[in-house]
């Protein structure tokens, strides 16, 4: 484990050609594979299971030399680069699990290349091969690297303080003085300088020592010191904890579920497969981890602002909900957005919005052929919603009734027929609807989109001018459908609807914890300064006593000579030796002064 | 409504500062370039001398800028003009910081919830980033292009992203708004600061290795930046520090979209972009330590990841549509 010559080639301590410690492995941050994991103990641990039956050239060979490139920091580098470029394509095509309407209707604009693109999987990309080959390529090459480095860093935490070098003068950072105390004493000062005030927490590892005389140089007690392998281990718990957080993150979607459910003021909806509009859940999931709770909306309250700069800008969405546990306990409580409540281990989160207003519709027989409430899903922030009637129950005969159209919480009706909303809360509410009659087509059993209305194979009722007829109804009012079709009725009151996410993922806290891990690693293998420290006090030709300071750091590290000055600081009565502390520092003056 | 224009005024006081500051940088680095011939040649043979000894080459910026200006070979050379960049530079902080706080007022919520505000914001602290390294190391040479870059950051929030002060929607109610969006200002700042020094590392190392361009006199002003070797270590530390605080916004902001939008990772433009961010700077301080990737090569990582910054900014704001709308335009 000795000292090995630098690998960093263009940063300025390596231009000294002269040194990098031990415990930060750059035997990784080379490119070159023969060299990764040469000199270093770390080989043997790394290789060990290919030893025993490794024949010198063939198969293993060929798989130890790719194990050794993609291990290697250069391929690493490719990697994460490559992972940077493979993300964008994500962010320009719409994704299916975020946009699957957009996703359609880039197909129906480029029907050739969205197939292409369809096939090459750029509208899953997160989920596409490629992507996945990428980043768990990463990763493999990410342990590979990281396992022998944390073996090599555990050995290094129970080793010493290199001895103290010859020769101080090739030194970055170094200062003398001289002092009237003796060698051991001087030298004891510097070490429990160095040792710092907490005995259970040294700043530095320190070997008090000596030296003896060496031909023209006196005999010396000598003080080796070294601190920062925290810098190491910041580093290791960091790409450790990445790897815990994919883990986690995977290990989340298989077990997770997640489902939708629209709610309507007074209504309810149990915690159950069945009782979701839709319903995801990962591989592993298992029906018995929905605890089978149910919740009640009781009331839905919205607040928007109404001065005229932010006008009709959201200020704030309250659902007011009941929710009984299994055990059969009531409790209310409060959902917003941004507070999801936690029922049961499932997050319970207010996603959306809306009027549902009762509509009901009687048939040319004068029989109910629908009555229900119907939700309108808002198009702009005025909440201008749209919905869709299917009435397919009509009296035996007669043709089926689809209905589509605007719900307006405050309508604002142009000249040319044309209307929207103009306030997002009812206070002029209007429903805008035109007609269709037909087969809807519901029937056949073919699954279909309750917020669609088909209207390919049906006919549309027209005024004599050619144009489509529009129903308006105010809540409370009855209207005429066209032709003769029978009635529409809008309920007196318009309830609300909210739209509930519920989700269960029990890798959570574990994800947190890695993240906040991988963060905390990073920061203390960024900002723990790597430096050794060596002093030397001897008897000088005059009988005063010498005393030598030297520090070495690695990389960029400004605070080296404060360190060292520091460490000189601690010898009693010492003496800065002006000739030879000026020379030394000459090109640190200022770095010297510094104040990190 | 008052404080609000009130607040709009002092952006354009600001602008104006820094625009003055812009000029007294720029004559600051032309009259040392134009101090004589022989002065240029020292600095570079001094240079060459310092890396050369190789260890002592942390050493950054000072050194060589301050050196190279106030060594006896160069003569002195009046830096009254740095001298007067940097007045207007901290009284540019001062303006932004009181536009922000007013602005803070007249909405009645933190200052900065909209691509106007973070633009605003981002501008502050990458000036007071400058101003505040300065008064531990000489980074002068700076000047000129934060400033630049400040001014032009500030005219196009102001005609560009401009939107009136008011409330924030539900999904931006959370104290969450105040860290994560805070902390992502501060590492947009300090990588804004980084780049300078990255980019004048770039030229500074083409000039030094005889770049037909940029090795013409009128790049003289480049021989008073600091050597590669330190402006490289400049940048480093800021954008470690700038690294840190984007991890932390990516988690911040996971931990809240975990409470707004119902997942903490769902792949949005946004959160896409901001992780080709902090892969492309994980993948600068790799190069950094990669033989045959480190210096200029790995200052190349730099200028790719400020592009994705400021992609993820503008570009990831204005063309994409996402859940993570709040540029208010
Ligand atoms: C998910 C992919 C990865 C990410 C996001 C990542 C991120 C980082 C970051 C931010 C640092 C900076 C900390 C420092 O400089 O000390 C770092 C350092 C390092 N990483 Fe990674 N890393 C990844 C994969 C890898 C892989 C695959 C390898 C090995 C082949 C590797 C080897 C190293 C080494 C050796 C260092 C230390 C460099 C030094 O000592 O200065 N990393 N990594």
């Amino acid at each position: 484990m000795a000292g090995r010559t630098s690998s960093r080639d263009s940063t300025p301590d390596s231009r000294a050609g002269t040194y990098v410690p031990e415990g930060i492995a750059d035997e990784f941050t080379q490119g070159e594979p023969g060299e990764a994991h040469g000199a270093s103990s770390s080989d043997t641990t790394g290789q060990k299971p290919e030893r025993p039956n490794a024949p010198a050239l063939g198969l293993v060979g060929t798989l130890r030399w790719m194990w050794r490139q993609l291990t290697s920091m250069r391929v690493a580098l490719m990697l994460l680069m490559l992972l940077a470029v493979a993300a964008v394509p994500g962010s320009v095509l719409p994704q299916r699990n975020q946009d699957a309407a957009g996703v359609l209707e880039y197909l129906a604009d480029h029907p050739t290349a969205g197939e292409w693109l369809d096939k090459a999987g750029f509208f899953d990309v997160y989920s596409s091969v490629w992507f996945s080959a990428i980043y768990i390529l990463l990763f493999v090459s990410l342990v590979g690297c990281i396992l022998p480095r944390s073996a090599a860093h555990y050995r290094a935490l129970r080793g010493r303080p290199p001895r103290v070098p010859s020769r101080f003068n090739r030194f970055p950072a170094k200062a003398t003085a001289t002092t009237s105390a003796s060698p051991e004493e001087a030298a004891d000062a510097v070490a429990a300088h160095l040792r710092g005030r907490l005995s259970w927490l040294p700043t530095f590892r320190v070997d008090r020592g000596g030296a003896d005389a060496r031909g023209s140089r006196p005999a010396a007690a000598t003080v080796s010191a070294e601190r920062g392998y925290l810098r190491e281990t910041g580093n290791l718990v960091f790409h450790l904890a990445l790897v815990g957080l994919l883990v986690s993150v995977a290990t989340g979607q298989m077990l997770h579920y997640r489902g939708q459910a629209i709610v309507t003021e007074g209504r309810g909806f149990a915690n159950a497969v069945v009782d979701y509009d839709t319903f995801e859940k990962g591989g592993w999931f298992r029906p018995g981890s929905l605890v089978p709770f149910s919740m009640t909306l009781d009331k839905f309250e919205s607040e928007f602002a109404s001065d005229t700069v932010a006008f009709a800008q959201a200020r704030d969405f309250t659902a007011h909900v009941t929710v009984t546990e299994p055990s059969g306990e009531e409790r209310p409580e409060q959902i917003k957005v941004n507070h999801p409540i936690v029922v049961d281990g499932a997050k319970v989160y207010l996603q959306g919005n809306g009027f549902a207003p009762e509509i009901t519709v009687h048939d040319a027989e004068g029989e109910v052929a629908f009555s229900g409430r119907v939700t309108f899903i808002p198009e702009d922030t005025m909440y201008t919603s749209r919905g869709v009637v299917k009435v397919p129950d009509v009296s035996p005969g007669l043709d089926q009734i689809g209905l589509v159209g605007y719900f307006l919480p405050t309508a604002e009706v142009n000249e040319d027929g044309s209307a929207r909303s103009a306030f997002p809360q009812p206070v002029d509410p209007l429903l805008v609807l035109e007609v269709y009659t037909g087969d809807l087509g519901l029937d056949d059993g073919s699954p279909q989109n309750v917020y669609e209305l088909d209207t390919a194979s049906l006919t549309p009722a027209l005024e004599e001018s050619g144009e489509r007829v529009k129903v308006l109804a105010r809540p409370g009012e009855t209207v005429d459908l066209p032709n003769g079709l029978g009635t529409l009725t809008l309920g007196e009151d318009l309830p609300r609807y909210v739209a509930l996410d519920l989700r269960h993922d029990p890798s959570l806290a574990f994800v947190l914890v890695f993240a906040l891990l991988a963060l905390a690693g990073l920061t203390v293998s960024l900002f723990t300064p790597r430096r050794r420290v060596w002093a030397r006090a001897y008897t000088g030709p005059d009988g005063v006593t010498v005393v030598e300071v030297a520090g070495l750091a690695r990389g960029d590290d400004a605070g080296l000579q404060a360190e060292v000055d520091r460490a000189l600081g601690a010898v009693p009565g010492a003496e800065a030796e002006p000739a030879a502390t000026g020379q030394a520092q000459e090109p640190r003056i200022e770095t010297g002064s510094e104040k990190d | 409504m008052e404080l609000a224009n009130l607040s709009v005024l002092l952006v354009w006081g600001a602008a104006t500062a820094l625009a003055i500051g812009l000029i007294a940088f720029s004559v600051d680095l032309s009259r040392l370039s134009g101090a004589k011939v022989d002065a240029r040649d020292a600095a570079r043979s001094r240079d060459r001398v310092s890396v050369g000894a190789g260890a002592q080459d942390d050493v950054p910026g000072p050194v060589d800028a301050g050196s190279a200006v106030t060594g006896a070979a160069a003569g002195p050379v009046n830096r009254k003009f740095a001298g007067i960049g940097m007045s207007v530079t901290w009284l540019a902080a001062a303006l932004l910081l009181i536009a922000i706080v007013l602005r803070g007022i007249a909405a009645g919520r933190t200052p900065w919830a909209n691509m106007y505000e973070f633009t605003l914001v981002g501008t502050f602290v990458a000036v007071a980033v400058f101003a505040g390294v300065n008064t531990r190391r000489d980074v002068r040479y700076l000047g000129a292009f934060v400033s630049g870059l400040g001014v032009l950051f500030l005219v196009l929030a102001q005609e560009k992203f401009f939107v009136e002060a008011m409330g924030v929607q539900p999904a931006l109610q959370k104290y969450w708004l105040v860290i994560h969006v805070g902390v992502a200002i501060c590492a947009t700042g300090i990588f804004t600061v980084a780049f300078v020094a990255s980019v004048l590392q770039l030229l500074r190392d083409a000039r030094d290795n005889g770049s037909p361009v940029l090795g013409s006199r009128h790049w003289g002003w480049l021989d008073h930046t600091a050597a590669p070797a330190a402006l490289e270590s400049l940048s480093f530390r800021l954008n470690s520090v700038a690294f840190v605080l984007w991890t932390f916004t990516l988690i911040g902001g996971a931990i809240w979209a975990e409470d707004a939008w119902g997942r903490y990772w769902g792949w949005d433009p946004k959160e896409v972009w901001s992780f080709i961010v902090w892969v492309v700077y994980a993948a600068y301080l790799h190069a950094r330590t990669t033989r045959g990737w480190s210096g200029s090569r790995a200052a190349w990582f730099v200028v790719a990841g400020y592009a994705c910054v400021l992609f993820n900014f503008t570009g990831v704001n204005l063309i994409f549509n996402g859940k993570h709308s709040y540029s208010g335009l």
